[in-house]
């Protein structure tokens, strides 16, 4: 059995910063462990720029993104195998992976780093009725297909869902010469950034429409047309609001989800919101001495916070290995007050926090003026205005840890309130 | 000239083909569709049923009891997952009680063994997530789950194997009696066949009236299913029935053959042929009718739905015999429900009415019984699978991360006789695609499988049919 220090899943923006920053901070014996046949996960498809505008102050394409930290990777000797896929993670630190070259491998580590990423919701999980004709997409999938394989999958298209995703393929299709009909939102507000939507449906008169949704899939062998209704309040579809679109493709962009089943395979504790695994201020799991960072944690929008959250859990398990991480002390937990869906991280040992806490978490409306108070055990320790939020931008929150005084399994509680409330 | 025609390649079709194969004909196996299993026999319940449903004395009751004791031995031949883990018909008041004990009595009639009614205690000891308001529940032990398009894809391989000729995209247009036999007419080509055996589903009909029998119709009715992740395939252990009341047979509850929970179906009697369209109101039914068997049920673990269609039958018993219109014409007509369970039934029934129609069949010497076995890595232990890809790197290669199915496994099912040529056709056979993510990662990576070991362009890889293209052109 071979042994690592730490072992990173996954060499995608997440990986990759984990292991680079793990490396940086005193750690020599590193494997990162890639399933697919290049570094750099989900950046390598996204041609469009826009990355890196927090980190590095410029724009980048996803390549241009990823391939900083693949040269970097590189540079610092970090070992990685590509087309490997980890079949178990063990509770004892022992991971099985396969590839072609290796074979069957026992690798024995000391951390492990999870950062597998999330997968697209599909037509299934939300349920479309309808003929299952070819045409129906994840938007994802077309991506691949079109920036990194070179086709074109439709010609006259329909998108569901007004996520990142589902933006920039509107403008990708569009240039490639299809012709995007409308973009069908269920929610009354879109759950994209707002820099995408003027970017790539109004630049280009591409309709949102907002509270609806797709009701019918029509067509035998290929999509030949697609219903969409007006949704209530509820988002059931509205009787008698029912318009046909006639396309060949249907794009899905209808949320991510994080890629778990290793996580929950392993025993590891999860998060019912989130969907990934619940987290301490070291990014460390429920298991200790293993890690986890970016989408398998929680979905994010930037990959810059993806990168940020990352070094912390590479750092964190670099700590860990040289016996630096405080597992004993006073133990704090967040929960998400009115207007929050989830708050990252789940729990905090204070011994661990250097000046302040970074909490990260998503709203579940849109709010105009509003105050986010942050509480100790009902205590209100910090109060922000905010002008506008919405659920489409991971809201952040700093706290002094000076401002921390807590009990252990004391409750930090993060809402929103009407303004000066 | 072939001595006998098979037309419709779903799970009847392909046991009869494969049946037949034992003996010494020619034979051809003729479907419309692009792929093996296309029909009804891709969209059922895929339950393997003990035999107390039909009526005693139907021709239903009698292969339904006979078919389900074949299945261990077809299944092993063919190395086909089949499990028998026993089926519940749940009671929840006095009168469904009375029903349980019906069925109870018709299934000793038709000869199921060892049923035995549950109560409240013994149903709890077997099954812990059912519904506190079941009172009852008649357990039948011989009950079982199976693939049955991977079945009938392996009756299909099998009967290859022993000579059998499978044509795929020829549609059977017509047919004319001939002095010795029928010439059958498809789209580009015409052949000649002593005997004919009409397995064609909902088409069925269409296909008897090709020769002047109008004596049944086949009326299809369409049912709805949806298919949990493997993460809810838990939740029972059983197959779960209610009880049938005034309004209908009720939904079942099941875990299938690989580990996902399958809920369904509804009954809607439907004109199109063609239609297995799913619809918002009948999914939102079956998931209410499920909160009697099971009251919550994770339906947002949902991957997939479908709807199927039922070959109703006329007449109401399966229908096969040699037509009285046309003499060596047999129809296998109105095989719904319990049809796949029934199926190697069937298949010994057809080969009998053959054997008397024809005077004699003379077994062939060489007949390969089995089928070479397939290799499923995710379920070898650690040391198989390092054997294995030292042996072919290509099991080394996981394209299929929800299912782990490797580029092995892909290639192999490509390449066998009565191959997949589309994804979809990949998919029954070794599942990619059929976890979660629904193909969203694999979908680009089995399309270059299929091109490369086909020698197509990727382009020229469709999803199912020969139309359902993918991908429409090049980028600029």
């Amino acid at each position: 059995m071979q042994s690592y220090d730490i072992v990173v899943i996954g060499g995608g923006p997440a990986g990759l910063a984990a292991a680079i920053e793990a490396k940086k901070n005193g750690i020599d014996s590193i494997l990162l462990v890639e399933r697919d046949r290049e570094l750099g996960g989900i950046l390598q498809q996204c041609i469009h720029n826009g990355f890196g505008l927090h980190i590095f102050k410029e724009e980048l394409t996803g390549p241009e993104y990823a391939e900083k930290f693949i040269v970097e990777l590189r540079k610092l000797g970090i070992e990685y195998r590509l087309d490997t896929m980890v079949l178990e993670i063990r509770q004892d630190k022992v991971v099985t992976a396969i590839n072609s070259e290796d074979g069957f491998m026992m690798l024995k580590a000391g951390a492990i780093i999870l950062a597998m990423g999330c997968r697209e919701r599909t037509r299934g999980a939300i349920n479309i009725p309808g003929t299952r004709p070819a045409g129906v997409f994840t938007a994802g999938t077309a991506q691949r297909f079109v920036n990194m394989e070179g086709y074109i999958v439709g010609k006259k298209v329909v998108i569901l869902g007004s996520g990142d995703i589902g933006l920039i393929m509107a403008r990708r299709m569009t240039l490639e010469g299809a012709k995007v009909l409308a973009v069908a939102e269920l929610m009354p507000f879109s759950g994209g950034l707002t820099r995408n939507i003027v970017q790539c449906l109004d630049d280009y008169n591409i309709p949102l429409l907002l509270s609806h949704t797709v009701t019918e899939i029509k067509g035998k062998d290929r999509v030949e047309g697609v219903v969409i209704a007006e949704v209530d309040e509820n988002r059931n579809p509205i009787y008698g609001t029912e318009k046909f679109f006639e396309c060949d493709t249907l794009l899905l962009s209808v949320g991510l989800i994080p890629e778990n089943e290793l996580t929950q395979n392993a025993g590891i504790e999860m998060d019912p919101i989130t969907l990934g695994p619940v987290v301490n201020e070291a990014m460390e799991t429920s298991v200790e001495g293993i890690f986890a960072c970016g989408n398998v944690v929680q979905v994010h929008d930037l990959v810059d916070f993806v990168t940020e959250e990352s070094r912390k859990a590479g750092r964190s398990a670099a700590k860990y290995i040289k016996k630096e991480l405080k597992t004993k002390g006073l133990m704090v937990n967040t929960k998400p007050g009115k207007g929050i869906r989830y708050i990252v991280p789940q729990r905090i040992r204070l011994e661990n926090l250097d000046k302040t806490l970074d909490l990260f978490m998503r709203v579940d409306n849109v709010y105009k003026d509003m105050d986010m108070v942050v509480s100790i055990d009902g205590k209100e320790i910090n109060r922000v205005k905010k002008r506008h939020v919405a659920p489409g931008e991971i809201e952040t929150v700093k706290i002094k840890r000076e401002d921390i005084i807590a009990l252990d399994y004391s409750v930090i509680t993060v809402s929103f309130e009407k303004e000066g409330a | 000239m072939y001595d006998v025609a098979i037309i419709g390649a779903g799970i009847i079709g392909t046991f009869v083909a494969r049946e037949l194969s034992r003996y010494d004909l020619k034979i051809i196996l003729i479907e419309k569709d692009t792929d093996i299993a296309n029909g009804t026999t891709k969209a059922n319940s895929a339950v393997v049923h003990a035999g107390y449903d039909a009526e005693p004395g139907t021709l239903k009751a009698k292969l339904n009891v006979l078919g389900n004791s074949m299945f261990d031995k077809v299944c092993e031949e063919l190395d086909v997952p089949f499990k028998r883990i026993g089926s519940f018909v749940i009671a929840t008041d006095e009168e469904e009680m009375k029903s349980i004990k019906e069925l109870y009595e018709r299934g000793i009639k038709n000869g199921v063994p060892n049923m035995k009614i549950l109560n409240r205690d013994e149903i709890k000891a077997k099954e812990k997530n059912l519904n506190e308001e079941i009172i009852g529940a008649l357990y039948a032990p011989t009950a079982g789950i199976v693939c049955p398009w991977e079945l009938a894809v392996a009756l299909a391989e099998n009967a290859a194997d022993n000579g059998t000729k499978i044509v795929l995209d020829r549609k059977v247009t017509d047919i004319r009696k001939k002095e010795d036999g029928y010439c059958l007419y498809m789209d580009k080509e015409t052949i000649e066949t002593k005997y004919v055996i009409n397995c064609a589903g909902v088409y069925a009909g269409e296909i008897s009236k090709m020769i002047g029998d109008n004596t049944f119709e086949i009326l299809p009715r369409r049912g709805q299913y949806n298919v949990l992740d493997k993460s809810a395939g838990n939740i029972v252990k059983h197959v779960i029935f209610q009880a049938p009341t005034e309004y209908g047979k009720g939904v079942l509850v099941t875990p299938t053959v690989h580990g996902n929970l399958l809920v369904g179906p509804d009954a809607e009697d439907i004109n199109d042929r063609e239609n297995t369209a799913t619809t918002r109101d009948r999914i939102e039914f079956i998931r209410q009718a499920s909160k009697k068997t099971v009251k919550s049920i994770p339906f947002n673990a949902t991957i997939t739905s479908f709807a199927g269609l039922r070959a109703r039958p006329s007449t109401g018993d399966f229908i096969i015999e040699e037509s009285k219109k046309a003499p060596g014409f047999i129809n296998v007509a109105g095989i719904e429900s319990p049809g796949l369970s029934a199926a190697p039934a069937i298949a010994e029934y057809v080969k009998d009415i053959l054997k008397e129609i024809s005077g004699a069949l003379k077994e062939k010497q060489n007949f390969i019984s089995n089928r070479r076995p397939v290799i499923r890595f995710v379920e070898l232990n650690d040391e198989e699978k390092e054997q294995l890809i030292k042996k072919d790197p290509r099991y080394g290669r996981i394209i299929c991360r929800c299912e782990s199915i490797t580029e092995g496994e892909i290639v192999d099912v490509i390449n066998r006789n009565v191959g997949a040529r589309t994804v979809d056709g990949v998919k029954r056979r070794v599942r990619p695609g059929m976890g979660r993510c629904q193909g969203g990662f694999c979908g680009p990576r089995v399309m270059e499988i299929l091109a490369r070991e086909l020698g197509k362009e990727i382009m020229e890889i469709t999803k199912d049919g020969k139309d359902s293209y993918i991908l429409t052109s090049k980028t600029k």
